[in-house]
């Protein structure tokens, strides 16, 4: 059975003992102002339905992940499942059919060998739902029952159902820091197994990247997996071309739309540079690869280069860069309206010109703020992974050329990933911990950045 | 003599507005002028790019929009194929129609009326066109009906002016007798994936990314509301929360392909059945949107007055009943406002949903939450590799369809915060 049947059946319960606990919490009232009841008949209500609710959704969380399991331990007892094949992956795939089949979301099997297994998971299928349904079904009768004779005229249901709210309220924002804590450890313990086969100095500081996704996992060549070409890669398209691209029209745009145009334009204006923002990477990297990449090859052999690559670096950073203006834009923007008004009217009244206020006043006032931008605007564009996976290269390369091909850190970690080997192979690990490595790289430059803007906004309040 | 003594003004003046000065002045108003045009020019090149790419986008998309088609007449009582009602209602009834070889009477027709050469650039599955249609309306199975139907992708090429010389002859042939034209092809948007440009649609990434969002707004959504309730109304200022809120504003800064690693190592572990599902990629888009709708929420809770908590304080509501009677009714359309602009982001990402395998070939529309799928950007993407010509105008007719959902979802959080904008 599908969690979301559990769930509803839960709901539904809900519902009933919700209704139940209010109509018992309405004979409480006697009219008498002294016997007042001490909550509300609705939280009565409320204290029955989440000691209905709370209670399955959590066996439903268990469940889901434990029942396929069950399921399929079941189907391996049974004596269909022993003229298996040992080899796990054969068997594997026909456990796969024969279980789509089972559940009815494909009509048949491709191996006859896997049709014999199908009765038995039907069969196990159908009684781990029903041992679902009645576990839910249970619980849920038990809990409400519980807190439906707890109810009392005196009985402060208000307080627990508030105190259940805090808890939730906490849980919920509990989920971050399990989201970061997730992100971390799964990061790090496949990074760790990589590097219990290629060592870090091998990966860190190598030039030479190639895996070989066929070799065999005992004898791996470490000197293969020197990610220092990546590393480069990564910075030359986001952290050198882009930036060179977006750190001074995103500058000088904010400066226009904020110090000189009309208040109108700049209404108008403004959203669309935001549109710029908003176009999804994927379009951009489409954009890059089919109209950008080939011109800038074209306008490169009519000059005489004629070792000029389709999959240049040049293509993917000028793209990045566009998309990365109204980032650059809005930070300094936000950082030259924190700088207060007092010190650009001064430099105005003393004869100063508005560019020279803003060269010589506004801009090194607002500067701490604009490099933080910089570096949160560097570590979206190194994080970036559409754009370079479809205008960039995937071979790797140490050059400073900007029309060679180049790859990056999020080309080679879309690669590695993306094929058909093993989760054990020592080169699907190594994009963990390429992954990893630029997670540290964007937390910090994130971590900087926060602490510079604080700090800034600060100095002037 | 006395006037001699008499202080005078003006040499004070005049001497300071030398040449030298008068120099100075030009060349720091001409300084002026130039970053000011400098200024200028970056705006005008940041939305000179903006209105060529979506121009570059529209002008290929529309040409996404249409097809090539041959005009055929079919003599369907000719034919021979019976059918009633009843049966053209089964799921079986695509079978039953090719059976009584309707697949050889479309081409016997089309040889007829388009020549040896034309008919053998009818599609090869141009038949299921007109079976589709006969199930649509069974009384054509007794006249005589003109069908268009789609050409293959060399003469699609070639009557775009491609590909070798005698295709194209045949093309302007077939298109100068009316036979052969562009036809606007609202298929595309009810179809789904397929091998030939001619054949395609998005209907199944549409469908995908629909469901995928949806699992993203029922987990994102409420988690973030709460948790954006609790740090702002109730969360004690310590080590703990302290914790809490740098995780979520770093998580805000994570790049989206993290938490592809993150969904490939931990939900597709636990869950090694429903790769490439909607639940997974929505549980994945979620945790990445969650820290959005947080950052907003808070916003949106802190533009709150206190006076409203004061005042429901002040008549003896208890601090639960303050918050969820009185400012999340109030801070509600801010954080409706981020979650908007947080789901056009989950709605236009691919990397994450790469890592986690949803760039398989779809040929059928997800019929639920664990069905494989693939959404518009990853169709967008895998239809990039395809160096095919056809498929140009195919993946930017994709891309018009991703910006306008986009261009919808954004309008729609500007009119909500422009209706439920407060002055206090």
């Amino acid at each position: 059975m599908s969690p979301i049947t559990l769930i509803l059946i839960a709901l539904g319960l809900g519902l009933v003992g919700w209704l139940a606990g209010r109509a018992k919490a309405w004979g409480f009232q006697t009219g008498d102002a002294a016997e007042r009841p001490a909550s509300r008949p609705v939280y009565h209500a409320w204290y029955v339905a989440l000691w209905v609710v709370l209670p399955v959704l959590g066996f439903v969380v268990v469940w889901s992940v434990l029942s396929p399991q069950l399921v399929m331990q079941a189907v391996l007892a049974s004596p269909a499942a022993q003229d298996l094949p040992a080899m796990a992956f054969e068997r594997d795939a026909f456990l796969g059919e024969a279980r789509a089949v089972a559940l009815g979301q494909a009509p048949g099997v491709f191996n006859d060998d896997a049709e014999a297994l199908i009765a038995p998971f039907r069969e196990a299928i159908a009684h781990y739902n029903s041992v679902g349904v009645m576990v839910t079904v249970l619980i849920a009768l038990a809990g409400g029952a519980l807190a439906f004779l707890r109810l009392k005229p005196q009985f402060g249901a208000r307080t627990r159902v508030e105190r259940t709210v805090m808890a939730v309220l906490l849980v919920a924002s509990l989920v971050a820091i399990l989201t970061t804590f997730g992100i971390f450890a799964s990061l790090v313990f496949e990074t760790v197994r990589f590097f219990g086969i290629v060592s870090p100095v091998d990966f860190l500081f190598g030039t030479k990247w190639g895996p070989d996704t066929t070799a065999s996992p005992d004898a791996v060549d470490p000197t293969r997996y020197g990610a220092v070409p990546l590393f480069w890669g990564t910075i030359f398209i986001g952290a050198i071309i882009a930036m060179i691209v977006a750190i001074p029209l995103g500058l000088m745009s904010a400066i226009y739309l904020t110090q000189y145009a009309d208040p109108r334009v700049r209404t108008w204006i403004k959203p669309l540079l935001e549109i710029l923002a908003g176009v999804p990477t994927v379009v951009y990297g489409y954009f890059a690869a089919l109209t950008i990449a080939p011109a800038i090859r074209n306008a490169a052999v009519s000059l005489g280069i004629a070792s000029a690559s389709t999959e240049s670096a040049l293509a993917a950073g000028i793209v990045m860069g566009v998309m990365i203006i109204p980032f650059v834009s809005s930070m300094a923007d936000d950082s030259m309206a924190a700088v207060p008004g007092a010190m650009r009217d001064g430099s105005l009244a003393m004869g100063a010109t508005k560019s020279e206020t803003i060269r010589k006043v506004l801009f090194p006032a607002a500067l701490p703020g604009i490099v933080a931008g910089i570096m949160l605007a560097v570590s979206r564009a190194i994080g970036e992974t559409m754009i370079v996976v479809m205008a960039a290269s995937p071979a790797a390369n140490l050059t400073a050329n900007p029309l060679e091909p180049m790859s990056t850190v999020t080309v080679q970690i879309v690669k590695l990933l993306t094929g058909e080997q093993s989760t054990d192979h020592p080169a699907t690990l190594s994009a963990f911990a390429l992954g990893f490595v630029l997670f540290m790289v964007t937390l910090a430059l994130n971590f900087i950045a926060l602490r510079v803007v604080k700090r800034f906004r600060e100095a002037y309040e | 003599m006395s006037t001699a003594a008499l202080p005078d003004t003006t040499p004070n003046v005049g001497p300071t507005r030398t040449p030298a000065f008068e120099k100075r002045l030009a060349k720091r108003y001409r300084a002026e002028r130039n970053f000011r045009l400098l200024g200028l020019s970056a705006v005008v090149f940041s939305v000179a790019v903006l209105v060529f790419l979506l121009g570059n986008m529209a002008i290929n998309g529309i040409a996404g929009f249409q097809r090539a088609e041959m005009t055929v007449s079919i003599n369907l009582p000719a034919t021979q194929i019976s059918a009633d009602a009843a049966q053209l209602d089964t799921p079986e009834a695509m079978l039953w129609l090719k059976k009584q070889n309707l697949a050889e009477a479309v081409q016997l027709e089309a040889e007829m009326q388009l020549g040896k050469a034309g008919a053998a650039q009818l599609s090869p599955d141009a038949w299921r066109d007109v079976a589709a249609a006969i199930i649509d309306d069974p009384t054509l199975l007794g006249r005589t009906a003109s069908f268009d139907l789609p050409a293959t992708s060399a003469m699609a090429a070639a009557l775009r002016g491609d590909g070798p010389p005698e295709t194209r002859a045949l093309a302007q042939r077939l298109a100068d007798e009316g036979k052969l034209a562009n036809n606007w092809d609202w298929g595309f948007l009810a179809r789904s994936d397929a091998t030939s440009p001619q054949a395609v649609g998005i209907w199944a990434a549409l469908k995908g990314s629909m469901l995928t969002m949806l699992v993203t707004l029922v987990l994102a959504f409420p988690i973030g509301v709460l948790s954006a309730l609790y740090l702002e109304e109730y969360a004690p200022k310590n080590r703990w929360t302290d914790i809490i809120e740098v995780s979520i504003s770093n998580l805000a800064a994570v790049p989206s392909i993290i938490f592809g690693l993150l969904g490939l190592s931990v939900f597709l572990w636990l869950f090694p059945n429903l790769r490439s599902a909607p639940l997974i990629g929505g549980m994945t888009l979620a945790l990445m949107t969650m820290p959005v709708i947080v950052i907003s929420g808070r916003n949106a809770i802190k533009a709150v007055p206190p006076s409203i908590r004061d005042g429901a304080l002040a008549i003896g509501a208890s601090p639960v009943q303050v918050v969820f009677h009185h400012v999340l009714p109030l801070a509600l359309p801010g954080m409706l406002t981020g979650t908007i602009i947080g789901m056009a982001r989950a709605l236009g990402e691919t990397a994450p949903l790469l890592l986690i395998g949803m760039r398989a070939f779809v040929a059928t529309p997800p019929d639920g939450f664990t069905s494989p799928a693939t959404v518009l950007p990853m169709q967008i993407f895998l239809w990039s590799d395809e160096i095919d010509r056809g498929f140009v105008e195919r993946t930017s007719a994709a891309i018009i369809v991703l910006l306008v959902f986009l261009l919808v979802m954004n309008g729609l959080a500007i009119y909500l915060r422009n209706k439920f904008e407060k002055r206090w």
